[in-house]
């Protein structure tokens, strides 16, 4: 009875998360029946239901635009269900720790790297980079950490994927990743300490921070729901109207138009496209849809993939943000060096695909 | 007793929607409360947050980088009632 009793219990505690994984795997399996249901139906809505003639202009800017805005929708509520389950594993209070005593180098391969799956948002920079810089994480590694997690961002990747291929998200996300070991390299070896806020060196943190919390698998996966309608629902207008711009300059603007303003014989195409992104900060899901057409009509890959890298990872909030710790000394140096990383990544994608 | 709730937050809309769930659950549960905002970052080192917003009950820091739902703050305050 004992044994029985025992079991019920045991079976009783082990009920939600079997049933949490019960509920993600139906979910699963409707998503991905989902998914390949959407280039069909587009189809059949466009060229059956609305009757729009075959190889017409319209009648390709209607069906893309039908399959690309499902597709990359699902795509989105995909990832970032996954990603904020798996990042529900770590805190910036580990992260804080497996990079304290690291040194230049090792250290910023690592912080890049946590930039990635660490849990954080743009307005967490400031207290994040004071909670660094206090636990003696060095300058540079700080910084790899700071430019890894803006750039290379799940929406950014996912709509890379769905629009351009696996391809481009990789060499986006490999970039990235060296861009971000690269300037925090730099920046380290610059010896800037003097450019920090001097109230953050003063600072000390409190040593209560978190407790760590021990979560069931039944609460990661309703967090990781909560996040993944707050985001969907925050940016499924601009992947609509991205989509939408997307899909009327695929299907109105002539080929190659763009050859000679943005492809690859043009050098300063790449400079310029970084100038041009700087004081744009509109989020990936509105920008990339626009910049693959874009590329369809002409554009060089490497310079569309400056451009993003301008948009997502230079941006003027962030800058402003970031001011009430680092001295503008130090936001110029900042903005100098990744400006740089991503103009020689345009350069070169464009000299790989020049053949 | 009256319960001080801290929402640790530049501003953001995060710290907003945390500031509205503690409001909620303080009306809910009808404790005696007082509720008060922090921007400033100095502060937040204070109580050790690395990622904003965080919520701090009776100056103990009980949440940070998330938004804790009103059942959860429901929860802490009749811990500190």
């Amino acid at each position: 009875m004992l044994s029985l009793k025992s079991f019920i219990t045991h079976a009783g505690k082990d009920r939600p998360d079997r049933m949490a994984w019960g509920v993600v795997l139906a979910g699963a399996v409707l998503w991905l029946s989902l998914y390949r249901a959407v280039k069909p139906v587009a189809n059949w809505l466009t060229y059956q239901m609305l009757r729009l003639p075959q190889d017409s202009h319209l009648g390709e800017a209607v069906a893309f635009f039908l399959y690309d805005v499902p597709k990359i929708l699902l795509l989105l509520s995909g990832i970032v269900f996954v990603m904020t389950t798996l990042r529900s594993f770590f805190t910036p209070e580990q992260t804080r720790r497996l990079l304290g005593g690291k040194r230049l180098g090792s250290g910023n391969v690592l912080a890049a790297l946590l930039g990635i799956i660490t849990p954080f948002c743009s307005c967490s920079a400031v207290p994040l980079f004071i909670g660094f810089v206090e636990a003696g994480i060095p300058l540079g590694v700080t910084f790899s950490f700071l430019i890894a997690a803006p750039m290379i961002n799940e929406i950014a990747v996912v709509m890379l994927f769905g629009l351009f291929g696996l391809k481009t998200a990789l060499i986006y996300v490999t970039t990235g990743l060296t861009i971000a070991v690269l300037a925090g390299v730099i920046i380290g070896a610059l010896r800037l300490e003097r450019y920090v806020e001097d109230f953050v060196w003063q600072t000390r943190m409190g040593n209560a921070g978190l407790e760590r919390e021990q979560l069931t698998w039944a609460e990661r996966f309703s967090r990781a729901w909560e996040n993944t309608r707050a985001i969907v629902g925050k940016v499924w207008p601009y992947v609509v109207i991205g989509i939408a711009v997307g899909a009327g300059i695929h299907g109105f603007v002539p080929e190659e138009a763009l050859a000679s303003i943005m492809g690859k014989n043009v050098w300063w195409s790449v400079p310029a496209a970084v100038l041009l992104g700087i004081p744009m900060y509109s989020n990936a899901a509105g920008i990339i849809p626009v910049v693959q057409a874009l590329m369809a009509k002409g554009a060089a890959l490497g310079t569309v993939l400056a451009f993003m890298m301008s948009v997502i990872a230079l941006s003027l909030p962030e800058m402003v943000i970031l001011r009430r710790v680092l001295k503008p000394q130090l936001i110029i140096v900042f903005i100098s060096v990744m400006a740089l990383g991503i103009v020689l990544v345009g350069y070169l994608f464009n000299l790989i695909t020049l053949t | 007793m009256t319960i001080h709730i801290k929402v640790l937050g530049p501003g953001c809309p995060n710290c907003r929607k945390v500031e509205l769930n503690v409001q909620t659950a303080v009306a809910q549960s009808g404790v005696e409360a007082s509720i008060e905002k922090v921007t400033d970052y100095a502060e937040f080192a204070r109580y050790g947050l690395l990622a904003t917003p965080g919520l701090v009950i009776n100056e103990k820091l009980v949440s940070g980088g998330r938004i804790p739902t009103v059942e959860a703050i429901t929860g802490w305050l009749k811990n500190n009632a």
